[in-house]
């Protein structure tokens, strides 16, 4: 084992704690943390020239459209701004970086950003119900589709909300270390008024 | 609540917003010219309409740009958003 390997193992996320109250809530709503995910801030203006390469680096055409995302494998491209990416990727990719460093070629910047945030996601038949108890837009699959990432309050905390499919069934929130405690407390607190509702069984 | 429409996420609640202000305040041309009083009105002095308004907001909890708003200051009611490359519309 190399020192490496041991940092790594003595690694704690943000919601290690909350692994077993996860578990515990209703069958209606999964919580589960991605943790240590690779996450890089993306910065670049639409009209660089670097785009075309940046593109390529990823897999995918970089979303331009505000609010949107774009998946390329195990590469995920959430837009947080006219000219602001994260993109995540599994744990330990260093290669991503790299790529990307080397597309941007001084137009932009890529920062490693992975301890900034953790990721919680929020599946299952009433994962939508769960999260419009803190949140005001409407994730309802009439009007937000699977590649929509929305950057909001959710309970009074910052988030960026990734849409994954269109039934309102799976979600990813993404949420600063800092607030992540806070949020898994709102959340499963949320789900106590439906730990008897049969709809949420 | 009242809903601000950002020119890049669309209408969000007012609590994702914060207020920068009056817009369009340029920068003194020759700063180092300015005597006392022109600093002065330069830093402290904004207009107090009743009424149409061109102010600086920003969408903090969103995409964290910063736009401008034509806004009635009587009835807070937000006549247009526009990206601060873009010109100040023409409203009657
Ligand atoms: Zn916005």
């Amino acid at each position: 084992m190399t020192a490496d390997d041991v940092a790594v193992d003595q690694r704690v996320s943000p919601l290690e704690l909350w692994r077993a109250e996860f578990k515990a809530l209703p069958a209606g709503v999964r919580l589960r943390e991605l943790a240590f995910l690779t996450q890089l801030s993306l910065r670049l203006v639409p009209e660089s020239p670097a785009v075309a390469a940046v593109s390529e680096a990823l897999g995918v055409a970089l979303p331009l459209e505000p609010c949107s995302s774009a998946v390329a494998g195990e590469v995920t491209v959430l837009w947080l701004g006219p000219d602001e990416w994260l993109v995540m990727t599994p744990t330990g990719d260093g290669e991503t970086e790299r790529n990307l460093r080397a597309a941007v070629q001084g137009h932009g910047a890529v920062i490693d950003v992975s301890g900034q945030r953790t990721t919680v996601s929020v599946s299952g038949p009433r994962a939508r119900d769960l999260l419009a108890h803190g949140c005001s837009i409407d994730l309802h699959p009439r009007v937000n589709h699977a590649g929509s990432c929305v950057q909001t309050h959710l309970a009074k905390a910052g988030v960026a909300i990734w849409t994954r499919d269109d039934s309102g069934t799976d979600f990813w929130v993404v949420v600063r270390t800092s607030f992540a405690d806070y949020l898994a407390r709102w959340l499963v607190d949320a789900c106590v008024p439906h730990r008897q509702d049969p709809q949420w069984q | 609540m009242q809903l601000i429409p950002c020119p890049w996420c669309g209408p969000r609640e007012e609590v994702e917003f914060h207020y920068g202000g009056q817009a369009h305040v340029a920068y003194p041309a020759a700063p180092a010219d300015l005597s006392d009083r022109e600093w002065a009105e330069y830093v402290f002095f904004r207009d107090n309409p009743k009424g149409l308004f061109a102010e600086r907001w920003v969408h903090s909890t969103g995409c964290r740009r910063w736009f401008n708003a034509i806004r009635d200051t009587g009835t807070h009611d937000f006549r247009a958003v526009y990206r601060p490359n873009e010109p100040k519309p023409v409203i009657s």
